[in-house]
């Protein structure tokens, strides 16, 4: 046969991935081409007939230098996919991983085209040797065995890999069960990490391990009962504990009888006529619901009558401070307008009853529905820098807003701010004027158009009004000024003398804190 | 009664529960600590019962006695099912037993309501305590929250679990009103909203206290403690399927607002299953596994695809997704005149929307498309199906047959209908 001289290369073992590594640049820095190359371990056995096994390898004269130095940079991905790829039990897979190194260096293409034959091979390759990897991690069972004088008990696993793993799992297992002496026996390699260090020795046989022990009828008895009967899918089971694991599976021997019963158990449950209740509960007389009829497609009832009925307005004889914990939790049930329905909570105000100063901005954010606080978001952040600033005194202010639940629209896993509209605003109204009426503050702050409507009763052009105290349909005076959320949004550029003329907004009311008594 | 029978009682009261995920939390391992478990990310599945849902977590109730009367449920108060109850201690050894013999990543503990929320949530959080400070256990731990339980100890259960779970059960209110008397709808989602800020602000410190100076002089300052854990697999939820008469557009848009508002990790769907002993108002018969089934595919083109909730069920399907094809392959069957999409120029988005490219292989898609055109063979090498993604797109050499009806299309690639089997379901 005259084929090209072959150049026999022997790794030191089926996993010897610094051998292959360092044989492989030699191999290139000599431009012998992948089909010049025959690779062996030592359990291959001997070299393929036709190769001539004493060839010295190919003469060094091969005028490298001419060419310059040859690049030998490539991706890291590559060496990690060869670093995963050379466990696999394919005899030829050196041979794949050495003509994609010298594709990589002679094809400046290739290393952007993921769906080239030979890369997605060795991508499979890798993938086979990952799932395996994944199958030793979960379905090694150890047993254990009693070692009498005082040593600590030893836990031993037998377990068959497809591909050459050992070496690479064993580190999983150390960091697992570091305080436990353990040993994995398989049929090429065995490890055992004496709490130390990690040992590898020959393989050994399935009648080394330890048979079932009595605690191992627990697991039996757990799987058992946690399989539900009514939802019997052995296709699926299979794909994903292939049969050919089941031997070294203990609770694998209780499938056939699970799915040969689960028929029977399934079909009783369905025709068994519905059981009387164990015992007769009282239900309260408040909370007698009708219960849905056997007709598996009838509606079920309407929403509940919940809103402006639920709640009863605070007579004058009940404290301002529960008579507001009465209007939070009424305003919590309010179904008046849609935006309840979605959100998580309604946010009521905050403060001291009779604070001098009630601060309404427009209606709680993401966060302020999270937590169930008022200004706790981004826009409430800005609001406190600015009464620090000013040097207002927290137990001064009532902080509320004029709409009481978060209306937001999802933009993919976002929930986006939405203003409320008129009519879900108008909705609301009631509920900041019992608050009002509680709180009695001397002034207001209104924060943005949605709370100058509420408080003014009429439209108002916050840009045009804004900085100037008005007089509310009730005969308190509202400051007007900005939301600080519009400061948020504007431009970043006039942000610092947006935020100074919004300060100076705010300022105007600080008088009537100073009167505070 | 011996701890089997309790096992047994206690395995089989939990299995209503669908979630199992181990995974996406903190790395940690038993290096340099006194007991065992590790957790690297990626969870595992260390059994898989004939049902097909894996075996990760050893779940597992504290006691099935309840004071609540939750028609959908097999331990209700009216319920004559068997009873038992764990001692703490007992949940602990079996959780190390089966943790030693590499059977379980860890403990998913939930519980039927005893005496009061509180005394409940403090029971299962003490398991959680003794695994971890007594045993210094690492491994996986996954609390089902009470919803009426105080903050305290929601507070507590987040500091030693992975993830925490509320089930939000039913997907509206109202069917919840109609099904479950003591439980407050608006109760969970406040509950959830406390665990999302929870989440989030443990983040939050997590992520400032990782920018701190990394020298590490003699005298320097000493580094900042470790801000507090809070659950760092995040929560999650379930809601029963079937039980009620919510059509999937309501469910789907239940869970695109919870994800949205309480950026859960997962929303678990369970088709209501036929229970023993089960009560008057409910439907008695399979439970809807195809629907459960969509719904999960239909919950992950929200999360993974773009799909906005509203755009999946289609308007003629009176509310429910079809039963026959895939919701994705639904959708192109009902928006034929946005097809085909040109594989080496269409963007990322429409992409994703030709049925049967997943992810992944749109990804690769994208990178090989740089540097040439996209033929058909690149696609038999993505392991794509074939026969349900070719009418869809154009590659270089392949344009789909233009006289494809959207009907004609639908009944190419309809399934053929086969006599549904218990095990194919």
């Amino acid at each position: 046969m005259a084929g090209p001289t072959v150049t026999n290369i022997t790794l030191a073992g089926e996993t010897d991935w610094p051998g292959f590594r360092n044989e492989a640049r030699a191999l290139l820095a000599k431009l012998i081409s992948p089909a010049e190359v025959a690779w062996h371990t030592p359990a291959s056995g001997a070299a393929d007939l036709f190769s001539d096994s004493d060839v010295s390898p190919t003469s060094p004269l091969v005028a490298a230098h001419a060419h310059g130095p040859i690049n030998l940079v490539v991706p890291s991905s590559f060496v990690t996919l060869c670093e995963t790829v050379i466990l696999h039990n394919d005899p030829a897979r050196f041979g794949l991983l050495y003509s994609l190194l010298w594709r990589l260096v002679h094809e400046p293409a290739l290393r952007h085209d993921p769906l080239d034959a030979g890369r997605v091979k060795a991508q499979h390759m890798a993938q086979s040797v990952r799932r395996d990897m994944h199958k030793m991690k979960a379905f090694v069972r150890f047993r254990t065995v009693e070692r009498g004088e005082g040593k600590p008990p030893l836990h031993v696993a037998w377990f068959e890999p497809d591909h050459h793993i050992v070496e690479a799992v064993a580190p999983f297992f150390m960091r697992r069960f570091t305080q436990m002496e353990w040993a994995i026996l398989t049929p090429e390699r065995s490890v055992h990490w004496d709490g130390e260090r990690l040992h590898f020795g020959p393989g050994g046989e399935r009648r080394d391990a330890p048979a079932p022990d009595a605690g191992e009828a627990l697991w039996l008895t757990y799987y058992a009962n946690i399989f539900n009967p009514a939802r019997l899918k052995m296709a699926m089971m299979k794909k994903e504990m292939p049969v050919k694991y089941w031997h070294n599976l203990p609770e694998a021997e209780l499938i056939s009888g699970l799915a040969a019963d689960a028929m029977a158990r399934s079909g009783r449950m369905v025709e068994a006529a519905p059981t009387q209740p164990a015992r007769r509960i009282v239900p309260l007389a408040s909370e007698v619901a009708p219960r849905v009829s056997n007709a598996p497609h009838e509606g079920i009832a309407g929403p509940e009558d919940v809103g402006r009925g639920a709640f009863t307005e605070p007579t004058a004889a009940t404290h301002p401070a529960q008579a507001l914990t009465a209007l939070k939790k009424a305003t919590d049930r309010c179904r008046e307008c849609p935006i309840g329905e979605h959100a998580t909570q309604s946010v009521f105000g905050e403060g001291p009853v009779h604070a001098a100063l009630m601060v309404v901005g427009e209606q709680p954010g993401d966060q302020e529905d999270l937590r169930g606080r008022p200004f706790v978001g981004p826009a409430g952040r800005l609001f406190d820098q600015a009464i620090a600033q000013l040097g207002w005194p927290r137990e001064q202010l009532y902080v509320t807003n004029a709409v009481k639940h978060f209306k937001f629209e999802l933009r993919g896993k976002r929930r986006i701010h939405k203003t409320p509209t008129q009519r879900e605003a108008a909705a609301c109204l009631h509920w900041l004027e019992s608050e009002i009426e509680q709180v009695q503050p001397r002034a207001l702050i209104a924060l943005g158009a949605t709370a100058a409507k509420a408080l003014l009763g009429r439209p108002v052009a916050v840009t045009r009004e804004r900085g100037q105290w008005h007089d509310c349909p009730r005969g308190r005076k509202v400051l007007v000024t900005l939301h600080p959320s519009a400061l948020l949004r504007g431009d970043p550029a006039e942000h610092e003398q947006a935020y100074k003329a919004w300060l100076d907004d705010l300022a105007l009311a600080t008088d009537w804190l100073k009167h505070a008594v | 009664m011996d701890i089997q029978q309790k096992l047994a009682v206690l395995a089989d009261a939990a299995k209503y529960d669908a979630s199992c995920s181990s995974s996406g939390t903190s790395k940690r391992n038993s290096v340099g600590g006194k007991g065992i478990g590790s957790t690297e990310g990626s969870g595992i599945c260390h059994s898989y019962a004939p049902d097909g849902r894996c075996i990760s977590l050893l779940k597992i109730l504290l006691t099935n006695f309840c004071t609540y009367d939750c028609l959908y449920c097999v331990n209700r108060v009216t319920s004559n099912v068997q009873r038992a109850r764990f001692s703490v201690n007992e949940v602990v050894t079996l959780t190390l037993d089966f943790y030693r013999r590499n059977c379980i990543e860890g403990l998913f503990l939930s519980s039927g309501i005893i005496q009061s929320p509180d005394y409940t949530m403090e029971q299962v959080v003490e398991v959680a305590r003794v695994l971890r400070e007594d045993h210094d256990f690492r491994g996986y731990i996954h609390l089902k929250t009470i919803p009426d339980a105080s903050p305290e100890l929601l507070q507590r259960a987040g500091r030693y679990a992975d993830r925490l779970s509320i089930n939000i059960e039913l997907p509206t209110l109202q069917g919840l009103a109609l099904l479950a008397p003591e439980k407050d709808g608006t109760a969970i989602r406040r509950s959830m909203a406390r665990l999302a800020v929870h989440i989030d602000d443990a983040k939050g410190a997590a992520r400032d206290s990782s920018v701190t100076s990394i020298v590490s002089m003699p005298n320097a300052t000493p580094r900042r403690a470790k801000p507090p854990r809070f659950a760092p697999a995040g929560q999650s939820t379930q809601m029963i399927v079937g039980a009620d008469a919510a059509d999937d557009v309501a469910i789907l848009s239940t869970s695109a607002n919870l994800y949205g508002a309480y950026s859960l990790r997962r929303v678990y769907y369970s088709a209501f299953s036929p229970i023993p002993d089960a009560s008057f108002s409910l439907p008695l018969k399979s439970p809807p596994m195809v629907r459960e089934h969509r719904l999960y595919q239909a919950d992950w083109l929200m999360r993974f695809y773009g799909f906005s909730h509203e755009e999946i069920v289609p308007k003629a399907q009176g509310g429910m997704l079809a039963l026959d094809v895939d919701p994705k392959l639904a959708w192109a069957l009902a928006h034929v005149e946005r097809f085909p999409v040109d594989l080496n120029v269409a963007p990322r988005a429409m992409l994703l929307r030709v049925p049967g490219l997943g992810v992944k292989a749109v990804d690769r898609l994208l990178i090989a498309r740089r540097v040439r055109q996209l033929r058909s063979d690149d696609l038999s090498r993505l392991h794509v199906p074939l026969k349900k993604v070719m009418p869809f797109v154009v590659t270089a050499d392949h344009r789909p047959d233009p006289t494809l009806t959207s009907h004609r299309l639908a009944a190419q690639l309809r399934p053929a209908h086969v006599q549904g089997s218990l095990f194919d379901a």
